[in-house]
């Protein structure tokens, strides 16, 4: 049953697909439906309205995500099915190579990732049709988008299913390249033609690390099915090549510092709605293939990977949030916010590695459900601020905090569900970003149970970098909630600005608020539905989650740690509700409008309020050898002595210190190669005759 | 064994162990010369307690003499010298800048790891209840060589020299009951001169390049500039 | 029944705060040679204030309004779970030191989104220090807070200090490195000198006091308490874990009115050496606090190294 719904989810990405073709294909449909409906005139006319003028955009608009959103609750359907029963289901479907078919299958890890694919597809699909509206009279053609949009849906949901490397390789590349056209959906500009580019060069650089990777594997198992792979006995040194090398590899796709360079610049310049689906989903396949990878095919852990990964995960949360809190662009900041919160993803897996290499199958298992909430928890409210970000784009055309302001006054239904998202990634009790980061600190304070000592200074210093960003994270978010909704409006079309009117560009976001808040307040039946995850991945089930019952959260045990969030509402909800009570209701004063303090001298304006660089000032000069900083004051001076000042012009750049320190030098590296090896084509003839001469000799000396 | 498992006066020995390595902490931060003369000064005078609690713990009774000659010459004279040696120069009003000092803790910090990684294996066979504290002892060392590299005044490297062989003592007391009476008279009759030599080579410094920052020195070699 | 002593619990500690308030500024006061105001004032002030018409700038949206609520709310919870008077109520167990901090965050979220609500530079000012000074402030907590754990093997804080009352008398020199942090980090997050001056008036000083230059009235009353008993909590928590005797371990009346006086007479001292701080620190300019905070951090890690190298057995 779950592989049916399985296999509706990828068709259904795949005929969205198609459908996009048929954008411009409305005389030629029309003419189609006459021919072949003639006969009933009660489908006819249904047909002549949907084909006519007025309303064949729109069919033709809401048939593309009707179609994505049908995909996306096939997978959510397979997903929670495969979770619930446990199953593991398997088949070989007659495509492919012929010695080597596609092998399909699903099991509970596939089908936790399919649930983290499917409702932030359905959160797009309500929010799709209303977005994509202004794409239509547009530059670009939107067949474009939808064809590529449905590709890379089913891509993603390709590479969950695949079970033999040859599989997952194809599924991997459609899923990159598809999501390449996406990101250069706008290409008039340049800098969006550069930042696709560097994307689809990061993205196949890390293909070849994990199909390096892979062959590793398969060159001591002897096929490339995953059951060949997972059967591979390896010395310890070949494995910590492989293990490196899907580190790598993934960890690309993922968006690990120092090889994240792609995120920030891919992220702001896709369409909203995509930019969601790459943030929130695609990054999780990369960690699924992490998962799948070192978790499932590799039968050994050291705990020397597992350091590896705490370390590289918690550079990446920390370096990934202090480079968030310097942007200005709206979906920059979120995209190096998705840096920061894989990092924490990370920091998780890498503690998992270290407990169950040191035979505590206890915590290791503690440290997997922890990253994968934390992965479902980051889907979601990435999504949720991403397509919050996208309405904003669309009914101001706004992507600079620095124009924005007061909001909430103009979009209130908008500024409400962004409240939500913002309260989620800051890891507030009672939402879900707060059950994640709380299971990852429990599952670090286990750490006294190593018996390394080194190791043991290493996990508490690891979990005070995940408290510093966690707070960071919280400065963050406030600051984007506080500049872009709160205060005054710090531009004309802002102040101007009018709230969203398709329903659908609320609903979505209203979903993934919804479940942020399920989660948030009911996370004990999700932890205890990936029993059968855990017990797939490492032969452990948490054994006394809910030993209180299903209100209270003991992730080791009552008397360690326990957390009751729906308590924690209900309380909360309680003494608000009586102070309210008791101090408006009894004394009935009503509050008075006046102006704000203005110590007397009138006249403030929007101007005068904090603007989004000046927010996050304090820790830019704290963090200061993190960034790299270019500030620049151009004064232009005219009058006699050029003593008057007509003009000043501030530049400040905050660039990122991987980018100069890694990629401009490799940059240089392979031109610098690619002009030695130019040399060869000298233009000459004759050295070209030269070339075939000389291997005619080769060739002749070897044939002897 | 646990620390709960301990008497209280071997409790005090580890807690004034933990405070003495908080004393070299502080003494890498700090950048006023005359704060750290007196925060070495405490770390004498906690040495010296620290020492008396061993005696009593033990029940060896050279260890109070030790006391008490390691608070006399370490928490009294030799800070009272340098001082008045800092006033002299006018150097009390100088802050000695150090570079990064987010750096320069996080390295200490890493330090204070690799001395407990390297003393395990000595620690782990022995039954003695205060060896604990060996590692706190080489990390103690390995910080006043630290603060030696980190600084530019003179007065400074003094300190940290002065800081690396109270932490010497911190583990002879700690490991082997104390050094034997002559030797412990030997090296600190040894610790005195040196400090008398410092201060008559500060005053000869001072007059041939008219300054105590160590990176100046460079100044009196000869080479073409 | 439990439930009934833990809500009455509650209440004592929601209704001691403004109480503990009073004796800082009456200690202060003698310290300064002046004459003190009653210890009860800070009630006549709160009941002042909920008489008072409230006043919203015109740029205020609904968060300015629900922010004093939802404050107030997270500080009560917060105080419900701290034990004050006896251990092992129900109530300690609904959340544990961790969330602890988060019930402290979700009340300044709130807080610093109704100062930036205002759109004034007073607002986003304070907003911007405050965020700053707890993001640096978290990571120490948190790290005092795991040497704790690290001892006591468990994050719930009746469990912890039911650890420390069974050990005895131990002098653990983590212990001592934590409670250093700790004090430092709860002046940090209080607002006291030498962080901030909770006094002031002068925008070049303000950080708690700009978040909230606008609130009048009940909005102000509740802030106003809510800081006060957040004050209070950050004194329980340092009195009732490393000196939990005299704490009530059983819900028998004569260990209760013990537990009160005990924990009345160490909030009393620990509001002495309070007063005596302040009176004798100046308050640290803005970019000195990351020193202040780096120092707390310090302390917490040497607490967190010494557990692990002098406390535990090989």
């Amino acid at each position: 049953m779950s592989l049916f719904f399985a296999y509706l989810s990828v068709v259904a990405a795949l005929m969205s697909a198609l459908v996009a073709l048929a954008t411009n294909w409305r005389a030629r449909l029309q003419r189609l439906a006459e021919a072949i409906l003639r006969r009933w005139p009660h489908a006819h006319s249904v047909a002549a309205r949907i084909f006519s003028e007025t309303h064949y955009r729109e069919f033709h608009r809401y048939s593309l995500f009707v179609l994505l959103g049908f995909s996306g609750l096939g997978a959510l359907l397979a997903g929670l099915g495969t979770l619930m029963n446990g199953a593991v289901l398997t088949q070989i479907l007659p495509f492919g190579l012929p010695w080597l078919s596609w092998h399909i299958r699903i099991d509970p890890l596939a089908g936790f990732f399919l649930c983290v694919l499917g409702l932030p597809l359905m959160a797009v699909s309500l929010y799709g049709p209303g977005y994509v509206r202004e794409f239509e009279h547009g530059k670009h053609p939107l067949s474009a988008l939808g064809l590529f949009t449905g590709l890379f849906v089913a891509g993603m949901e390709l590479v969950l299913l695949a079970d033999d490397a040859f599989l997952f390789m194809i599924a991997w590349e459609l899923m990159s390249v598809a999501s390449y056209f996406l990101v250069a959906y706008q290409h008039d500009h340049a800098a969006n033609r550069r930042a696709a580019f560097l994307y689809l060069l990061m993205a196949e650089i890390g293909a070849i690390a994990i199909i390096l990777a892979y062959g590793v594997l398969a060159g001591f198992g002897g096929g490339l099915t995953f059951d060949a792979l997972r059967g591979a006995s390896l010395n310890p040194l070949w494995a910590s090549i492989a293990f490196v090398l899907g580190l790598i590899g993934f960890g690309m796709k993922a968006g690990l510092v120092p090889i994240h360079a792609w995120l920030p610049e891919a992220h702001p310049v896709a369409p909203s709605h995509i930019s969601a689906l790459m943030s929130g989903v695609m990054l999780k396949i990369a960690v699924y293939g992490f998962i799948r990878f070192t978790f499932d095919l590799l039968n050994q852990i050291l705990w020397q990977w597992g350091v590896l990964v705490l370390v590289i995960g918690a550079a990446s949360a920390v370096l990934g949030i202090l480079y968030a809190l310097q942007q200005q662009n709206l979906k920059r900041l979120l995209a190096y916010s998705s840096v920061e919160n894989i990092g924490i993803v990370f920091v998780a897996l890498g503690l998992s590695l270290i407990f169950l290499s040191s035979g505590q199958a206890h915590l290791g298992t503690l440290g997997l459900v922890a990253a994968l909430l934390h992965a479902l928890n980051h889907a979601l409210f990435k999504s949720l601020l991403f397509l919050g970000a996208g309405a904003i784009l669309h009914q101001t055309h706004e992507q600079s905090l620095e124009n924005m302001g007061g909001l909430i006054h103009r979009m209130p239904k908008l500024a409400a569900v962004f409240l939500v998202g913002t309260l989620s990634i800051a890891a507030l009790p009672p939402l879900n970003g707060f059950v994640s980061e709380w299971l990852i600190f429990q599952t670090a304070l286990q750490g006294g149970l190593i018996e390394s000592g080194v190791l043991r200074s290493l996990i508490p210093t690891a979990s005070a970098v995940l408290a510093l960003t966690s707070a960071l994270a919280a400065t963050c978010f406030v600051k984007v909630y506080g500049v872009a909704f709160l205060g005054l409006p710090r531009s004309h079309h802002i102040a101007h600005a009018r709230d969203v009117q398709h329903r659908g560009m609320l609903g979505g976001p209203l979903l993934l608020a919804a479940c942020c808040g399920l989660i948030g307040v009911l996370p004990t039946p999700l932890i205890n539905g990936l029993g059968t995850l855990t017990h797939q991945l490492t032969g452990f089930v948490l054994p006394s989650v809910s030993a209180l019952g299903w209100l209270w959260l003991t992730p080791v045990a009552p008397k360690v740690a326990s957390y009751a969030p729906t308590l924690v509402l209900l309380g909360m909800a309680m003494v608000g509700g009586l102070c309210y009570y008791l101090l408006y209701r009894r004394t009935r004063l009503e509050p008075r409008r006046a102006e704000p303090w203005d110590c007397g001298f009138g006249g403030l304006t929007s101007a005068m309020q904090y603007t989004s660089g000046a927010f996050s000032m304090p820790i830019r000069r704290i963090f200061q050898p993190v960034f790299e900083i270019r500030e620049s004051i151009e004064a232009q001076q005219a009058g006699p002595a050029n003593i008057r000042i007509v003009a000043l012009r501030y530049h400040f750049h905050v660039l990122d210190r991987a980018w100069l320190a890694l990629y401009e030098p490799a940059g240089r590296l392979v031109l610098r190669l690619a002009r030695g090896i130019g040399r060869l084509q000298t233009g000459n003839i004759r050295t070209y005759l030269g070339y075939s001469f000389f291997t005619l000799i080769f060739l002749l000396w070897v044939i002897s | 064994m646990a620390i709960a498992e301990l008497t209280l006066y071997q409790q005090a020995i580890l807690l004034l162990a933990g405070l003495i390595a908080l004393t070299s902490f502080l003494m890498l931060g700090q950048s006023r010369l005359v704060r750290l003369v007196s925060i070495f000064a405490l770390q004498g005078c906690l040495l010296a307690a620290a020492t008396a609690l061993a005696a009593t713990v033990l029940d060896y009774p050279h260890l109070y003499v030790s006391a008490a000659l390691s608070f006399l010459l370490k928490g009294a004279v030799i800070p009272i010298l340098l001082q008045r040696l800092i006033h002299r120069m006018g150097l009390h009003r100088v802050m000695d800048t150090i570079d990064h000092p987010a750096r320069v803790m996080m390295a200490g910090s890493a330090l204070v790891v690799f001395s407990y990684y390297v003393s395990l294996p000595v620690v782990r066979h022995s039954t003695l209840v205060t060896l604990n504290a060996i590692a706190v002892s080489l990390a103690v060392v390995l910080l006043g060589m630290l603060l030696m590299i980190t600084r530019r005044q003179a007065v400074a490297h003094v300190v940290g020299f002065m800081s690396i062989e109270n932490g010497l003592f911190f583990a002879a007391v700690v490991a082997t009951y104390g050094m034997p009476m002559v030797v412990e008279l030997g090296v600190a009759f040894d610790v005195l001169v040196a400090a008398v030599v410092f201060g008559v080579f500060f005053f000869q410094i001072r007059s041939s390049i008219d300054s105590l920052n160590v990176d100046q020195l460079s100044k009196l070699s000869e080479a073409d500039q | 029944m439990a439930w009934l002593l833990a809500i009455l619990e509650t209440l004592l500690f929601v209704g001691a705060a403004p109480l503990l308030a009073g004796w800082i500024k009456r200690v202060k006061c003698r310290l300064q040679n002046r004459k003190a105001p009653s210890v009860f004032q800070p009630y006549r002030d709160l009941l002042k204030l909920y008489r008072k018409q409230p006043i919203a700038p015109h740029p205020a949206s609904w968060i300015f309004r629900a922010a004093p609520y939802i404050v107030f709310a997270s500080t009560v919870l917060a105080a419900a779970i701290v034990p004050l008077v006896a251990v092992d109520l129900p109530t300690s167990r609904i959340a544990d030191i961790i969330v602890l901090v988060g019930f402290f965050a979700l009340g300044r979220t709130f807080q610093v989104l109704a100062g930036m609500d205002i759109g004034t530079a007073f607002g986003g000012m304070g907003s911007s220090r405050e965020m700053t000074i707890s993001s640096l402030a978290e990571p120490a907590m948190l790290m005092a807070v795991f040497t704790l754990t690290m001892s006591a093997h468990t994050t719930n804080l009746s469990q912890a200090m039911n650890y420390v009352l069974d050990t005895g008398l131990v002098l653990r020199p983590s212990f001592v490195f934590a409670l250093g942090g700790l004090i430092l980090v709860a002046i940090a997050e209080t607002g006291r000198i030498p962080v901030d001056n909770p006094a002031t008036h002068l925008e070049l000083t303000m950080i708690h006091e700009a978040m909230i230059l606008e609130y009048s009235g009940r909005w102000l009353a509740l802030i106003e308490w809510a800081s006060q008993i957040k004050l209070m909590l950050y004194g329980v928590l340092i009195a009732n874990i490393f000196f939990p005797w005299g704490i009530a371990q059983d819900f028998s009346l004569t260990t209760l009115g013990y537990g009160m006086a005990m924990i009345a007479l160490k909030l009393a001292v620990l509001a002495l050496v309070l007063a005596l701080s302040e009176a004798l620190f100046a308050k640290m300019r803005i970019f000195r606090v990351q020193e202040y905070l780096g120092f707390a951090y310090l302390l917490s890690v040497l607490g967190m190294l010494s557990h692990i190298i002098l406390e535990t057995a090989r």
